[in-house]
């Protein structure tokens, strides 16, 4: 198998990881934990934006990032011809 | 017996005949399909087993009422026990499935070449999951003795005979399919209540968007801002904001999320499916059906713990609702006159004090304190039962396949048949069952802070090892098993200084050690630290060592395309 391929393919594998992956990051850790006090005081309805993030926005989050992986790395398999039916 | 107490009895016997008959169906007849259901579970399929075989009794039963006397802080749960799924589908779940054996040991031995490796993975292996089952059968038990009125050990015999039964006989096919089954009624179970309460008090029937709602009274003040207030008055912190430390939350949260994503029996799952993107997609599926209680939570937790306040703070004992007294018989909420006065004094100062309230009262009560139908109490116990069930029966077969698959086969008796094996996996996973029976009936005093702390070994063991096993072709196995070694000994280690004082006195003396924590994190987050000790020991050692042999790295490079494992044998 073509050696050239492979490292291309794994090399956008990992640039797609490290994008979702800081975003993962950027929800959590950020708006949850670590700038929690600062979106606090902005509103969103009855809830606090950073209390809002912490027990519900990154969990919705999540889910859509993992979908959005699936989506890229189908797409990628198909473009390098990994995909198997 | 009340309309309640009949009502549970119908919808657990109607559950467990449920379960029974999905296990007769699907009995499984070769090892392939006792570790990992034969390989051809569907996508959705797998989600839904995925998500029963990770919300346990402590998800369902205890997440909601921890929440809510945590108020914000209750965070670390919510995010720690969802982000892991993100790192289990971009990090972990694809190239395990396509590396294709049977168990995590197994990774980690061939990805090693090593059988040292193997064994400390199965020990690994071993002591995260006997932990974790049975605060599982503990759980069994008590929902058993607090609706249907048996003893919790009679209760823990029934759970264990039924796990018996459905595990021995089915393994990993006769497991995916009770799980299925199970999430059905654990999330029917959960959502219920939350929707009935959630419309009582906000007029909004989704609890997502409940909780941040205005009150139904008309007043027009937002529900959240309403506990604010009362929580303040009371002299609690305010709910929408933390008492712990900013570090040790990211810690905590951290180390929930790493340690959700190297827990063996979530990651044995991903086995199961046929392709490398079913393994991605049921990822996604499986966050997807976790999300819709983990998210439901939090909405659970503000409305039972505003209700409480209501009902209880500044009332007439004799005055309170029929619950009250019910639930005081089990222990779980309490009330000491101090002052005399008849009422009950529920604030903060623990000299004013007068309420007692066990967490659990928060799930297992909810519907009763909202004054909710017969039969949605009902559901309360069979959902329960659901989530304790699904979560044993996937850890036993972790503990089962270890050892008859990695231990038995693999090192101790490479010669044995198929059947052999077949038949060590059967009578492991029936001594599994027995041994969290007796955890279950005896309970060290320590599991449920055991079970909070299995996540800081996996984290601090596994997922390192794999994580550099998939992503770091060069890493060999000296770095590996020094890394797993000096990681989860160091993390044993915090657990006995800081969690049980073994250094220094006993129980007792852990409050007083709260000063002496390292960075000012709890051995609950020390999980995080263990882990990155684990990731820099690894490398140091692997770089004065010797490279992994040729073929080890061609399986690296294997296990990170997708397409089948024919064509990449090539050179």
């Amino acid at each position: 198998m073509n050696t050239d391929l492979r490292k291309k393919y794994w090399k956008e594998n990992l640039k797609y990881l490290s994008i979702l992956l800081a975003i993962w990051f950027l929800v959590s850790y950020g708006f949850g934990i670590l700038l929690v006090d600062e979106l606090n005081t902005i509103r969103m309805g009855g809830f606090k934006l950073g209390f809002w993030f912490a027990q519900q926005g990154s969990i919705y989050v999540f889910v859509i990032l993992i979908f959005v992986y699936v989506r890229l790395m189908n797409k990628l398999d198909k473009k390098y011809g990994y995909n198997e039916e | 017996m009340s309309d309640v107490q009949i009502w549970t009895y119908v919808l657990v016997a109607l559950s467990f005949g449920l379960y029974i008959g999905i296990a007769i169906w699907s009995r499984a007849g070769s090892t392939k399909e006792f570790y990992v259901a034969g390989g051809g579970v569907s996508p959705l399929a797998n989600g839904m087993a995925t998500a029963a075989d990770w919300m346990s009794a402590a998800s369902f039963i205890s997440m909601a009422g921890i929440i809510s006397f945590a108020g914000y802080d209750g965070a670390v749960y919510l995010m720690g026990w969802t982000g892991g799924y993100v790192l289990l589908a971009l990090l972990l779940a694809p190239y395990l499935r396509k590396f294709g054996k049977f168990t995590v040991p197994d990774f980690i031995g061939e990805r090693y070449y090593s059988k040292t490796a193997r064994v400390v993975a199965v020990f690994c292996a071993l002591i995260v999951s006997f932990t974790y089952v049975a605060g599982q059968m503990r759980g069994v038990g008590i929902v058993f003795s607090r609706y249907l009125e048996v003893d919790i050990n009679t209760g823990v015999v029934i759970g264990m005979v039924i796990v018996l039964f459905y595990a021995v006989l089915g393994g990993m096919k006769g497991i995916t399919y009770t799980q299925v089954a199970q999430y059905c009624v654990l999330i029917f179970a959960f959502m219920v209540p939350a929707i009935f309460i959630s419309i009582q008090m906000t007029g909004n029937p989704i609890p997502q968007l409940g909780f941040g709602d205005t009150l139904s009274d008309g007043s027009g003040t937002y529900l959240l801002d309403k506990l604010d207030g009362l929580s303040t008055e009371l002299g609690f912190a305010e709910y929408t904001s933390g008492s712990k430390s900013t570090i040790d939350i990211f810690a905590i949260t951290l180390a929930l999320m790493v340690g959700t994503a190297g827990l063996p029996h979530v990651i044995v799952r991903f086995f199961t499916v046929k392709r490398v993107r079913d393994a991605r997609k049921s990822a996604g599926l499986a966050l997807l059906f976790i999300a819709i209680l983990y998210t439901t939570a939090p909405a659970v937790a503000v409305f039972a713990r505003t209700n409480l306040i209501e009902t209880v703070s500044g009332k007439e004992y004799d005055e309170m609702p029929e619950w009250f007294s019910r639930w005081e018989t089990t222990g779980l909420i309490a009330h000491e006159d101090k002052n005399g006065d008849g009422k009950i004094q529920y604030v903060a100062a623990p000299e004013v004090n007068e309420l007692t309230v066990d967490r659990d009262i928060m799930v297992l009560a909810n519907p009763e304190i909202a004054d909710l139908p017969a039969w949605v109490i009902g559901l309360i116990a069979a959902g329960g039962l659901a989530a304790a069930l699904s979560t044993a029966a996937g850890l036993l077969l972790v503990i089962s396949s270890s050892v008859s698959h990695d231990l038995i086969k693999n090192v101790l008796n490479p010669g044995l048949s198929e059947k052999g094996e077949l038949w060590a996996a059967r009578i492991s996973a029936a001594v599994a069952v027995i041994i969290a029976g007796y955890f279950g009936i005896n309970p060290p005093g320590f599991v449920a802070a055991v079970v909070a702390l299995a996540f800081g070994l996996a984290a601090a063991s596994f997922f390192p090892a794999i994580i550099l096993g998939i992503f770091y072709k060069k890493m060999n196995s000296q770095g590996a098993i020094s890394g797993m070694v000096v990681g989860l000994c160091l993390m044993l280690f915090y657990m006995m200084k800081f969690k049980f004082g073994i250094f220094d006195g006993g129980q007792e003396a852990v409050a007083g050690l709260q000063g002496d924590w390292w960075f000012g994190i709890s051995p609950e987050g020390f999980g995080t630290i263990a882990m990155l000790v684990n990731f820099i020991v690894a490398i140091a050692v692997n770089t004065f060592t010797n490279d992994p042999p040729e073929d080890v790295q061609e399986i690296v490079e294997n296990i990170r395309i997708p397409s089948g494992a024919g064509e990449a044998v090539e050179h």
